[in-house]
Parts: C-alpha cells; sequence; structure tokens
C-alpha cells in the first residue's frame, strides 16, 4: 500500500509542483484526503486552502473517495446520440451506485466527464486511465464485473484501434478513423528534415516564411503564426519558451488525438522549429489528461529524437539547444485557453490570466512564450520543408493551406479529414455521408449552429472558422436537447472568475430552459438575445466570450423552433408552478388554504 | 501636462494619464468615476467582477486592468454600458443570498451601494437561492458565504507572516466559492482581522463579536452615493 510519506517527499518543495503532487496522490489513493492536503501544504509551503482550492478545480482529482475504480463516462452530445444513456444505465445497474456516486463496497466509482476527444467512436469512457471507445450496454456490464473480479480495466482491452494504437506502448481500443489524408499534415515527410533545414536558416527566415506562408493558428483563434513568433523573439529576455497546446477540449474535436498518435514526430519537429526562431531552449507539451495514454508513446518518440540529435545538445550539428517536456492537464476544458494553460502549466488552477501582458511577453514563468495548436505547429513544420509558396496555393486567399477537421455525429463516415480551407459544409456532409442533415455545428458548443439553409458556407477564418469540430445533427435531432447539453457543458467548464460567466450562464440557461418548457413569453426570448449578448460583451475570456452561442446562434438559424415554444401575447408567465409551490408551502405549514378551486385561473 | 503624459478621452472629455496607469486609475486621476467592486487599491487588479467594463473602439474591456494607450477614446457612461453594469450587480444579487437588513455591513456595503447608485429595484433575473455555508471556526473572523461575490480581494490581500495565502478559491464555475484556511486564521491578529472585514466589499467576512458599533443610517454610504468622491475629487 502506497504512503503519503512516500509519495509527498519525492517532489520538489516547490509550488510549482502542486498539480503533479496532487496527480501522485489521487493516482495512489483515489482520491486527497484531509491528512494528504495537510502534508502537501506543508511540504510546498502552501496554505490548505490553497492546495484544496487546485484540488477542486480539476475533474479528475477530488477530496472524497471515488472508488477503487473509477469510470468517467464522457456526457458529450454525440455520446448522448451514440446510446450513453443506454450504457449508463447497464454501468449504474450493474456498479450498484448512481453517476455521481461511489458503489457501497466502495470498489466502483461513476462520473460523467466533458467530452474526452472520442467523438468518433461513442460512447466512450475513461476507466481507471484506460480509454474504452464503442461502448454498449453489455460491455459497460462486462467491465464492471472484470473490475469487480479483479481483472484491472487495461487488461480488459480490446480489440485494439489501429495504427499506433496497436503499439506495445499505447494498446490502446481507440481507432484513428483518417478519412481523407491531405498534402500538408500526411504528405510524405522525411523525419528531421524540417529540423535540419530550418537549423540552416537565420531565425528570421524561419519567421519569414511562416509569415509568407500566411499560416494562421489552428486551435480557433487565428492568430498569424509567424507574427507570434516574431513577437515573442523581439522581447528582450535571456529565456523564452515553446508550448503546445495539445488540451483538445472542444466538445467534437478530437483531431490533435490523431496527430499526436500518428504524427507525434512532426509535431515534435514542428516545436523545436518555433524553439529556434524565437531563441527558446525548451518546449512544453500540455497534454490533456485524457490522453494520458498517450505519453508513453510520446515519451518514446521524443528519446528516439535525441538519439538522433533532432533535440538536446547542438541540435543537427548547430549550436542550438532545444528539449522537450510533457506537462498533463487534470481534466478542465479552460486549460485550453492559452493563460489558463500556462497557470495550470505552472502547476495552479487553471484560470486565465489577464492580457496585456500577453503570453508572448509574459508567459511560462512570466519569460517571452508562444503558445500554439498541436496542428499549428505540425503544419510549421512542413511549410519550412516546403516552402511558403506550396502552402500558399492551397486554401483560399485569406485561409491559407488545409485544415484537419474532426467529423462526428450522425454521419456515416465519422474520423478526420484533412482538407483545403473553403470547403462548402456540404461539400463535407458528402464526404462524410451525412445527407439529410438537419444541422451542423461548426466549431463545437462555442461555434455556430448551421442550419440547411447555410450548408453553402464555407469552412474558412473568414466565414465558419473553426478549431476543427464539426458535428452533424440528423433530421430526427432535437436542436433544444443539443443546446441543452452544451450550455451545461459551458455551466460545468467555466472557471467561475468573473461574474457574467459564471452567474450569466446560469441564468441564460433557466431562461432557455423556461421557454423550451412552453412557459416563455416574447419578452424571455428577448431576454435570452440581450442577456447573451451582454454576456459575451462582458466576459473576461474566450469561454464566456464565445459560451451563449449555443443559445443565441440556434435563435438566428432556427427561430421558428423557439417562436413555437413560446406563449405569444402573454405578458407573463411565471417560471415555477405557482399551485404546486404553494402546495408545498401549505404543506410544511400543515395548512389547507381555504377556497379549494384553482387558485390562479 | 509633462511630456510623458497620455492623452485619451472618456465620453469625449480629454484626459491625461501616466504611463502605465490602468484605464479605470487615470478616471479617477481625472475626476471621472468608473465604478469598481472587486477591485481595491493598492492589490493587484484581477478583473473579476466585469462592473468597470468599458468601451474602446467598439472593444470591451475592464477598466481595472487595462491600461491606457495614447490616444484611446474610452467610452464609460453610456446607457447601453450603464445597463450592462446594472446587469451585473443584480447577477451578484441573485447569485448569491442578500438580505441587506439583516447584515453588518448594511450602508458600509460596496454592493448594496452600487445597487443603490444604480436605481436596482428588482433583478430582472430569477433569483437563484443558493443553499451556500458559513464558517465561523476561526476565533476572530467569521466568513458567510450567502453573502460572498468571489471579488478575490481577501484572497490577494490577506497573507500569514510567512506570505501563504489566509484565503483561497475551491471548487470553480457556479460553484466557485471562498475557503478560510482555519490554521492560518488562527494565527490573524484583532488588528489583521479588522483589516480582512474592511477589505470584504461585502458581508462576507465579519468580525465576531463586535457589531452594529456604528448604527445603521451613519455609515459611509449613507452619507454620500458611492463614487461621489471621485467625482467631486476627493478621492474615493
Ligand atoms: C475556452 C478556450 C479553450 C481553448 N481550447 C483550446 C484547445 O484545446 N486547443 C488549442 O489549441 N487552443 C485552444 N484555445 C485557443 C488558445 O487560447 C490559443 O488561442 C491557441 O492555443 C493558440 O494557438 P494557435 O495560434 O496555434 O491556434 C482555447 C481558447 C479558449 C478561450
Ligand atoms: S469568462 Fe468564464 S472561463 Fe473566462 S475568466 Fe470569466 S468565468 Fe473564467
Amino acid at each position: 500500500m502506497a504512503q503519503l510519506k512516500d509519495i509527498v517527499p519525492k517532489h520538489p518543495k516547490d509550488p510549482a509542483a502542486l498539480l503533479d503532487v496532487v496527480r501522485d496522490v489521487q493516482a495512489a489513493f483515489g482520491h486527497v484526503s484531509e491528512a494528504a492536503i495537510g502534508r502537501i501544504a506543508e511540504h510546498l509551503g502552501l496554505s490548505e486552502a490553497e492546495v484544496r482550492g487546485a484540488v477542486t478545480f480539476y475533474h479528475f482529482f477530488s477530496l472524497a473517495p471515488r472508488g477503487a475504480s473509477t469510470v468517467y463516462l464522457n456526457d458529450s452530445i454525440t455520446s448522448r446520440m451514440k446510446g450513453r444513456t443506454a450504457v449508463a444505465r447497464a454501468f449504474e445497474e450493474e456498479a450498484g451506485c448512481r453517476f455521481g456516486e461511489v458503489s457501497a463496497d466502495g470498489a466502483i466509482g461513476l462520473f460523467p466527464t466533458s467530452c474526452i476527444g472520442m467523438n468518433d467512436q461513442e460512447p466512450s469512457a475513461i476507466v481507471d486511465g484506460v480509454v474504452f471507445t464503442s461502448l454498449t450496454p453489455d460491455r459497460a456490464r462486462a467491465i464492471v464485473r472484470g473490475l469487480r473480479s479483479g481483472t484491472p480495466a487495461r487488461e480488459q482491452v480490446g480489440p485494439l484501434g489501429d495504427g499506433a494504437n496497436q503499439s506495445d506502448l499505447v494498446r490502446a481500443m481507440v481507432v484513428n478513423n483518417i478519412r481523407e489524408r491531405g498534402p500538408v499534415l500526411f504528405g510524405a515527410h522525411e523525419r528531421g528534415a524540417a529540423v535540419r533545414k530550418a537549423v540552416a536558416m537565420a531565425p528570421d527566415q524561419v519567421i519569414e516564411e511562416i509569415k509568407k506562408a500566411g499560416l494562421l493558428g489552428r486551435g480557433g483563434a487565428g492568430f498569424p503564426t509567424g507574427l507570434k513568433w516574431e513577437f515573442c523573439r523581439r522581447e528582450k529576455s535571456p529565456r523564452r519558451f515553446v508550448v503546445c497546446n495539445g488540451d483538445e477540449g472542444e466538445p467534437g474535436t478530437f483531431k490533435d488525438r490523431v496527430i499526436l498518435t500518428e504524427l507525434a514526430p512532426l509535431l515534435f519537429e514542428g516545436m523545436t522549429v518555433a524553439g529556434y526562431a524565437i531563441g527558446a531552449e525548451r518546449g512544453i507539451l500540455y497534454l490533456r489528461s485524457e490522453y494520458a495514454y498517450l505519453r508513453d508513446h510520446l515519451e518514446s518518440v521524443l528519446a528516439g529524437f535525441r538519439q538522433d540529435g533532432l533535440l538536446g545538445r547542438h541540435i543537427a550539428g548547430k549550436d542550438f539547444d532545444f528539449d522537450i517536456v510533457i506537462k498533463s492537464g487534470a481534466g478542465a476544458y479552460i486549460c485550453g485557453e492559452e493563460s489558463a494553460l500556462l497557470e495550470s502549466a505552472e502547476g495552479k488552477r487553471g484560470e486565465p490570466r489577464d492580457r496585456p501582458p500577453f503570453p508572448v511577453q509574459k508567459g511560462y514563468l512570466d519569460e517571452p512564450t508562444t503558445v500554439n495548436n498541436v496542428e499549428t505547429l505540425a503544419a510549421a513544420a512542413r511549410i519550412i520543408v516546403e516552402g511558403a509558396a506550396w502552402f500558399k496555393a492551397m486554401g483560399t486567399p485569406q485561409s491559407a493551406g488545409t485544415k484537419l477537421l474532426s467529423v462526428s455525429g450522425d454521419c456515416e463516415r465519422p474520423g478526420v479529414y484533412e482538407v483545403a480551407y473553403g470547403l462548402t459544409v456540404a461539400d463535407l456532409l458528402e464526404k462524410a455521408g451525412g445527407a439529410g442533415a438537419k444541422a451542423v455545428q461548426v466549431g463545437g458548443p462555442s461555434g455556430t449552429c448551421v442550419p440547411p439553409a447555410g450548408f453553402g458556407r464555407r469552412i474558412c477564418f473568414s466565414d465558419l472558422a473553426t478549431g476543427g469540430s464539426i458535428i452533424v445533427f440528423g433530421p430526427d435531432r432535437d436542436i433544444f436537447e443539443i443546446v441543452e447539453n452544451f450550455m451545461d457543458f459551458f455551466v460545468e467548464e467555466s472557471c467561475g472568475w468573473c461574474v457574467p460567466c459564471r452567474a450569466g450562464n446560469v441564468l441564460l440557461k433557466k431562461t432557455f430552459e423556461k421557454i423550451v418548457k412552453g412557459k416563455g413569453t416574447e419578452a424571455d426570448l428577448r431576454d435570452l438575445e440581450t442577456w447573451g449578448q451582454m454576456i459575451k460583451c462582458t466576459s473576461r475570456c474566450g469561454l464566456g466570450q464565445t459560451s451563449p452561442n449555443p443559445i443565441l446562434t440556434t435563435l438566428k438559424g432556427f427561430p421558428e423552433l423557439y417562436e413555437a415554444r413560446i406563449r405569444k401575447g402573454e405578458a407573463f408567465v411565471p417560471a415555477i408552478d405557482l399551485e404546486a409551490a404553494i402546495r408545498v408551502g401549505c404543506a410544511a405549514a400543515n395548512r389547507q388554504p381555504e377556497c379549494k378551486e384553482s387558485l390562479y385561473d | 501636462m509633462t511630456e510623458t503624459d497620455i492623452r485619451f478621452t472618456i465620453d469625449g472629455q480629454a484626459c491625461l494619464a501616466k504611463p502605465g496607469q490602468t484605464i479605470y486609475e487615470a478616471a479617477k486621476a481625472n475626476g471621472v468615476y468608473i465604478p469598481v467592486l472587486c477591485h481595491f487599491d493598492g492589490l493587484k487588479p484581477v478583473g473579476s467582477c466585469r462592473i468597470c467594463t468599458v468601451r474602446v473602439a467598439g472593444r470591451y474591456m475592464a477598466a481595472c486592468t487595462q491600461p491606457v494607450t495614447e490616444g484611446m477614446a474610452v467610452e464609460n457612461a453610456v446607457p447601453d454600458l450603464e445597463d450592462m453594469r446594472k446587469a451585473l450587480i443584480e447577477m451578484l444579487f441573485v447569485e448569491g443570498n442578500h438580505f441587506c437588513p439583516s447584515c453588518e455591513k448594511s450602508g458600509n456595503c460596496e454592493l448594496q451601494a452600487l445597487a443603490y447608485r444604480y436605481q436596482v429595484m428588482v433583478p430582472r433575473f430569477p433569483y437563484l437561492w443558493p443553499v451556500r455555508t458559513v464558517d465561523a471556526g476561526t476565533p476572530l473572523i467569521m466568513l458567510d458565504r450567502n453573502r460572498c461575490i468571489q471579488c478575490l480581494r481577501c484572497v490577494r490581500g490577506v497573507r500569514a507572516k510567512d506570505g501563504r495565502k489566509v484565503f483561497a478559491m475551491v471548487e470553480r464555475g457556479a460553484h466557485l466559492t471562498v475557503e478560510v484556511d482555519r490554521k492560518l486564521a488562527a494565527r490573524l491578529s484583532e488588528e489583521e482581522a479588522r483589516e480582512a472585514m474592511d477589505l470584504c466589499p461585502v458581508g462576507a467576512i465579519l468580525r465576531k463579536e463586535t457589531g452594529f458599533a456604528v448604527p445603521i443610517g451613519k455609515r459611509k454610504y449613507d452619507h454620500a452615493p458611492i463614487g461621489s468622491a471621485v467625482e467631486k475629487g476627493t478621492g474615493r
């Protein structure tokens, strides 16, 4: 049995080690006990309240026991569309407890979790760190029975997926589902070519090449990558950092998972090229903990790079030192926001920072830092090899190159597609076999719900921008159920720092629910719109600034659905059932109202 | 005006700022009131309440965290921004449990004072009536989470002798709440406990065993509305 006194002192006496200590303690005991809190606080010189603050921020850490084995079942809308409800019931029946609880024997804990990046193979779950995909009720029961009878999750895995998922270091059920290979990411690439070519150039030339290529960030915001690198390089500082954003938390995106599985060398080359360009010696890959199953694989790619002189001292024989470390998340969508990511990487609660200063000025450990998406860095490596002109020739004038899209939902061929920018939604539906779609969600919950009238719109930065999440909704889907799932996601994942996002989304969702229940008025409908805009305008970071989008974009795309639900012409309809409330009051006071007939007709 | 002064405007009024000043600080120096709630002079601004939201060239930003730049044209007391501020105040009221008449801070409370200034009658939002707890487990102070507005002032401003934080935020999202470190709080002096209470803009941190020393009706904002000192050019 592991002991606190063996785990905690192994870590440096440095507050930055907080999340690493907590992760070890959580893994060993299934929770972080009061005793552990005290010990960790003492070791790191923090207050106990602060330690508790970090533990309670992250979904995969907990103060209360989560069971000898813990099941985290994905709660994304796609998971629901693919049969989550029946799978959840099977888990509950077999475990003997509800979701959010631990079974009486302490053996099994069941918890929901936000999208785990497996939308193309739902329902999926993480059981003791092991990913199970395409779950059925029978499989769910078998997993729980296995756990109870002493078969660990990792021994229950199978059948294995394709590609590197089959390797001894991964051994995952995950399938890549690569449906279309484009020339940028999946083009033939000679290992190390990008690094060797970059270090033969001057750093400014590397930046110039990326700028000329017109590479815009693939993580969602679309900031010009070359410019970001240039800003960072220009900052006066002896130390700079390259950070790769591998948090991939937007529900419905899983393309970075495929890059990390199949194209990790290309990604690490991209990070090294960035390091050379900005003058950094250290790169950090921030890997969401849902992808922890890829860690050994990624470490082994890094080890291979070191062996071959592509990382370490004097890279490719030049006067350039660079190495990469991997840091883990612990279940928080907000940690994909770059400044929150940096906080988390520094071992703290993943709360966004105020800007300015921007990460290129003060980033990791307050040093100039570039944060880039996995795909951006992989594309940068290819640009260095093939040249800016080659890249610029693809896509549209404002959106150069290709985009890796994650397509899921009601389509015949879910998976990743590397396509040139400018593709219409209709073209994509054709490729993926999504005929008859009622709506397509472009860019995940924070993006746009596109109705059929908009299927001619193009996927590119100047029209439908997306980090890569595309979810297809078939003709029978209930738009309101989708919106509700997305709003629940934002309420769950808001960091809570600022008022409009923390409280506003709860209030917005309440009014939305009132309308869906048929108790809304025209005034409620107007409130949805104005409150939504208010949350967007006043929120502190991108999460809050996009969180009302599920409601706002469906109000725009499907106004008739909302119109049909409201009570036209009625000035006021209470959200609560007054009579029911009075009955409760009467029961509590042990009195009966004197008039028997209905009070409010 | 000196060489380094930055010229900018607030609602068309010409103003001067020192380099590095935030919009809020510069506004105050120019006698323009921008309402703040989470902000406290001397503490690092955090932009959590968003009540100081202003607009510059169509972009919204928190005046307490945003530095002034040359030529900036700040929109401040315009109707749509004022309505958003009022909405944020209302959100805080419905998000917690605020029963002003029974609160020791009534009259000294900045949330209440802002509600008066913005003429909040009935919030436009439904009350959420959250279940929140009170922590009276430390010798000198009582933490009433019903009234907490998560402004982070105590988190930023109250430290133990060795620099450790006495207050910290726990949980996230709608469950975000403040926690007091019992061990560290037990070592607070009378003086420090009083400072913690004064730092709290609402009645969430109270000094135990004393109360209503100044009667309601004779308290800070009973005399003059919040912001009036800035507008008269006499400070906070
Ligand atoms: C709430 C939120 C979540 C985000 N999640 C991610 C993410 O998972 N991966 C990502 O690359 N960028 C994410 N971003 C965008 C990052 O803040 C940042 O813009 C990006 O990593 C920059 O890289 P790029 O320029 O290469 O796109 C997120 C932003 C917000 C506001
Ligand atoms: S907008 Fe939401 S996620 Fe962003 S800082 Fe505010 S509360 Fe946190």
